[in-house]
């Protein structure tokens, strides 16, 4: 009773969604996971060895794409959609962290001319 | 069928977000950046979300890397970017993280495949009939407060990033 309604309510939305022929109810959440650690892993060690600030501030990106899989994965697995709420917050941070983050190279650039992260040391005992 | 699009999502965002790290000129990392971006777009049409998949093309592909590409272009960096002589403790760091999340993953994979029933018998209507009708209720309803919070950050952002980047008035009187 209750398959046939799933079925029939599936049927339905595959009129207006052309998505929906994917079937994505079939791949398991843990491949997300594993996708978005190795992004996340990605990540960090190109925040943590590269030394263009650009490229550390794209490594950031990918940290911030990577949480962001799992967010919409486990918002899609568990049927919440507070999870892509909380993907579309994150985006606006992004979007606030990469315009102030630019503003600052922009910044340091004109002060000290040059974006390698090992000429900033300043603040260094 | 969605395992093979699963898979070439997947395998492009990894082979991408590895090239942004790997490549040396920073025009190259961003444009490989630009490819896991609708790769990832991608994935979130495939997790039917439609509405999130149409924001990570507009906002991030179309507003934050222009604005990472006119940074780099603006500032000229030359091309001679090594590693950080600090890879020993990224090193140090990361494999770690990386072993335990296989040995994790490895543990854990086959038990949670079982133990979600809310794959087929969850009701699928609230995120598949419409994505977008569905966040738009769920953010100004229950999320209305961080909404107005977001909006409040832009500001700031804004405000700091042009009081960042603008030359100081004595400088500018000068020149």
């Amino acid at each position: 009773m209750e398959e046939s309604a799933g079925c029939r309510l599936f049927l339905s939305t595959a009129c207006f969604s052309p998505v929906t022929f994917l079937e994505a109810r079939m791949i398991p959440v843990s491949y997300y996971l594993i996708l978005s650690g190795i992004v996340f892993l990605t990540g960090l060690v190109g925040v943590l060895i590269r030394r263009n600030i650009i490229a550390i501030l794209l490594s950031v990106e990918l940290m911030l794409n990577a949480t962001n899989i799992n967010f919409v994965a486990f918002s899609h697995h568990l049927q919440d959609l507070g999870g892509q709420v909380f993907v579309f917050f994150a985006l606006t941070v992004a979007a606030a962290e990469v315009a102030v983050g630019l503003a600052i190279i922009i910044a340091l650039h004109r002060s000290r001319s040059t974006i390698n992260v090992e000429e900033f040391n300043l603040l260094k005992w | 069928m969605s395992l093979v699009f699963f898979g070439y999502f997947a395998g492009m965002i990894a082979l991408t977000s590895m090239l942004v790290v790997a490549l040396r000129n920073p025009v190259y990392s961003a444009l490989s950046l630009l490819v896991m971006f609708f790769h990832v777009a991608g994935l979130f049409v495939i997790l039917h979300a439609e509405f999130l998949a149409a924001v990570q093309v507009i906002v991030y592909a179309g507003a934050i890397l222009v604005l990472y590409l006119f940074v780099v272009m603006l500032l000229n960096v030359k091309q001679d970017d090594r590693y950080h002589s600090q890879w020993l403790v990224a090193a140090v760091v990361c494999v770690p993280l990386l072993i335990e999340s296989i040995v994790l993953l490895s543990g854990g994979a086959g038990a949670t495949d079982q133990t979600s029933p809310s794959f087929r018998s969850g009701p699928h209507d609230a995120i598949a009939a419409d994505n977008t009708l569905a966040i738009g209720k769920t953010l100004f309803s229950t999320y209305l407060f961080p909404f107005e919070v977001a909006s409040l950050v832009l500001l700031v952002a804004m405000i700091g990033a042009i009081v960042l980047a603008k030359r100081d008035f004595s400088e500018g009187r000068e020149l």
